[in-house]
């Protein structure tokens, strides 16, 4: 048995991206409360933000309010999203904005001192040091321990009642437990389910963090938490072979989107929102008209040397494989493509079924930031955001009458440890869960709406796709490891496959069509709004997901877990 | 490669190892930093900006466009991050960003 360590605070946060370090500053700075952040890499340059962002795309604009904002929200994303909590991010967005902004982030103003807007609802900043900029701030605070390298696999949990957390240390060789009155979930969301763009060499090289491996939903599905809108995936329009962003382009020096006869094809396939512009490059491909592009070629000298910089703060590669081609994007068009679907809650509506607070249904847990549900297009600002609710709701519940009696559950997080003992003392399997991994990701890819299938699905497909995957259940309980970084290896496929599971669930329950490429059901091709504006929730109990379908939750309204 | 690690410029520091998101990074018997796992590299280049003798280059695999070049960074002035963007004869284009300034796109 490896060595263990055990922590007692008030707040345990997990996961110091944007989220996590927004909540753990607002709770520093609001109260004294002992906050621990427990990080899977170092807070300088985790998370999805390591290489830095290209815009603040979510901010409230002159001449646009928090209430066009949730409109927005509602079209671009079919009217299923919880408009309760798009409002409640969209009214504190340019708060947050101009917080970090004195945490030192460059934001572009022009002579008078306003923001200079890149489009309707987003400004330009330099976002390449963001990350550096947010662990700055918090490791200034006394009352935050930040422990890096540690990877969480598990809540302490009894009677849908969350003590705190378990996993280990890859740097110390040690297992971890912490018993906190409230913990936060903020792990980001979940890459590599599907096989990506380039499976090869590059097969990290991806729109997401590779090494958001989905704990966090797969920490609250194995404890019962209801999940919702997991059918709603997300899918990046990027650029080719790096997976850069187009938005900086597209957006930025404003050019249209070409198939590869020259035309501007977007409006032929409906109001040009964003699954829309994906759908219609994926289709040209489909009819032959493929590949598609970003009509750079012509732009100015001037303007390519922004690009150039542009992409070295935020996608260093783009700017690389330019320069070393002699090449840029005033001599040559930008090819596009739609990456490998993805779930997180920042960008569509997946995640935890949370209420206005923050608060999931399981007790003293909260969810924030890509593994909170329902509140689409949330971006960087709506995850400083989310941090800053659920802190502020944290702070009240805990000066009240404190009804947490320390924790619920005690040497429960021991014992949890001792599960992932399991994976040391299991004899040589043959198969390392790379090839586990691996094996999933064309599973989904064939089965279940990926890349190759246009991310198109059948109820026969996923029934493949169901079985396969109980499959590769079946082989992980045997994994060897034989180090820490294998077992970090193990548990990251563990959790990967349980965020399938429940994926596949959701995308049979969903019986039409609603987003384009992100729900694209071939049984049911169309859009049902008689049936289907609702949200598709669901639990995980004794082994089996179980559907939940909840009426759509207005801007005004208070909801509240009842039970 | 992701990303090369040059041994003989490599001060055993640790800096590479703390920053990368991945925890990719090991040290050899000497200290020396490596990239153990490279096909599991990001390519966020954190690593590059933290170390402090410029050890470290980033590539492109050949799988999505690369033909030999590589970039490193530098900090040169105060509060700016130079980019070195380097083609496979040698040809070096120096980038230079005041992390103090916006991007205009």
């Amino acid at each position: 048995m490896c060595k263990s360590n055990t922590y007692k605070t008030d707040i345990l946060i997990i996961g110091g991206g944007t989220a996590g370090c927004f909540c753990a500053l607002t709770l520093a700075e609001n109260s004294d409360l002992k906050v621990i952040i427990a990080e899977k890499a170092g807070i300088k340059r985790s998370g999805c933000l390591a290489a830095g962002i290209n815009a603040i795309n979510a901010y409230i604009n002159p001449g646009e309010t928090p209430e066009s904002f949730v409109k927005y929200v509602k079209k671009d994303s079919e009217q299923v999203i919880r408009e309760d909590l798009v409002y409640s991010i969209a009214k504190r967005l340019n708060k947050v904005t101009e917080k970090v902004e004195q945490l030192g982030l460059p934001i572009l103003k022009d002579d008078k001192g306003n923001y200079v807007k890149r489009g309707k609802r987003s400004i330009k900043i330099n976002g390449e040091n963001i990350k550096p900029i947010l662990a700055g701030a918090v490791e200034n605070q006394p009352n935050i321990t930040i422990i890096n390298k540690v990877n969480i696999t598990d809540y302490i949990v009894r009677d849908a009642k969350v003590s705190g957390a378990c996993g280990f240390s890859p740097e110390t060789g040690e297992f971890i437990t912490i018993y906190a009155k409230k913990t936060v979930c903020a792990t980001g969301g979940a890459a590599g389910l599907y096989k990506p763009n380039n499976p090869n060499q590059s097969r990290h090289k991806m729109w997401y963090s590779p090494f958001n491996a989905g704990a966090g939903y797969a920490m609250g599905i194995r404890a019962g938490a209801e999940m919702t809108s997991f059918e709603m995936r997300f899918i990046a329009l990027r650029c080719k072979d790096t997976i850069a962003p187009t938005g900086t382009v597209a957006q930025g020096v404003k050019v249209p989107q070409i198939n590869n006869k020259g035309e501007e094809y977007v409006h032929k396939y409906g109001k040009p929102n964003t699954h829309i512009r994906l759908y219609a490059t994926v289709q040209e491909n489909k009819s032959g008209n493929g590949p598609c592009y970003l009509k750079t070629k012509g732009i100015t000298k001037d303007q390519q040397k922004e690009l150039f910089k542009a992409y070295l703060n935020m996608a260093p590669s783009n700017t690389l494989k330019w320069l070393e081609n002699n090449s840029g994007p005033a001599f040559e068009n930008i090819e596009i493509e739609g990456t490998e679907p993805y779930i997180t809650g920042g960008h569509a509506g997946s995640g935890y079924w949370v209420d206005i607070n923050r608060k999931t249904t399981l007790e003293n847990l909260y969810a924030i930031g890509d593994v909170a549900g329902g509140s689409p297009k949330k971006y960087v600002t709506g995850c400083f955001a989310e941090g800053e609710i659920a802190a502020e709701s944290i702070i009240r519940e805990l000066a009240g009458p404190n009804l947490c009696t320390g924790p619920a559950a005690k040497n429960q997080g021991e014992f949890m440890c001792s599960h992932l003992q399991q994976h040391f003392d299991a004899k040589y399997s043959p198969y390392p869960a790379e090839k586990i991994e691996q094996k999933l990701q064309e599973t989904m890819d064939k089965y279940a709406g990926g890349i190759s299938e246009y991310y198109e699905y059948s109820k026969n497909k996923l029934d493949t796709a169901k079985n396969e995957l109980q499959e590769l259940f079946n082989l992980t309980n045997r994994l060897k490891a034989e180090d820490f970084h294998e077992l970090m290896l193990i548990r990251e496929v563990i959790d990967r496959l349980y965020v399938a599971k429940v994926l596949i669930e959701h995308l049979l329950a969903r019986k039409e069509t609603r987003w384009r490429c992100y729900q694209e059901n071939a049984d049911f091709p169309d859009k049902d709004d008689k049936n289907w504006l609702r949200y598709v929730n669901s639990k995980y109990e004794n082994g089996e997901v179980k559907i939940i379908f909840r009426n759509l939750i207005g801007k005004d309204e208070l909801y509240e877990h009842s039970n | 490669m992701s990303i090369q690690i040059d041994k003989n410029k490599c001060i055993s520091c640790g800096k590479c190892r703390n920053i990368c998101p991945g925890s990719l990074i090991c040290a050899d018997l000497k200290e020396k930093a490596f990239i153990k796992y490279p096909e599991d590299c990001w390519g966020c280049t954190a690593c590059i900006k933290e170390c402090p003798t410029r050890a470290i280059k980033f590539y492109l695999e050949e799988d999505i466009g690369g033909n030999g070049g590589h970039l490193y960074t530098s900090q040169e002035e105060k509060g700016c991050l130079v980019w070195h963007l380097v083609d496979r004869f040698g040809k070096e284009e120096v980038i230079k960003i005041n992390r103090r300034e916006s991007s205009k796109y």
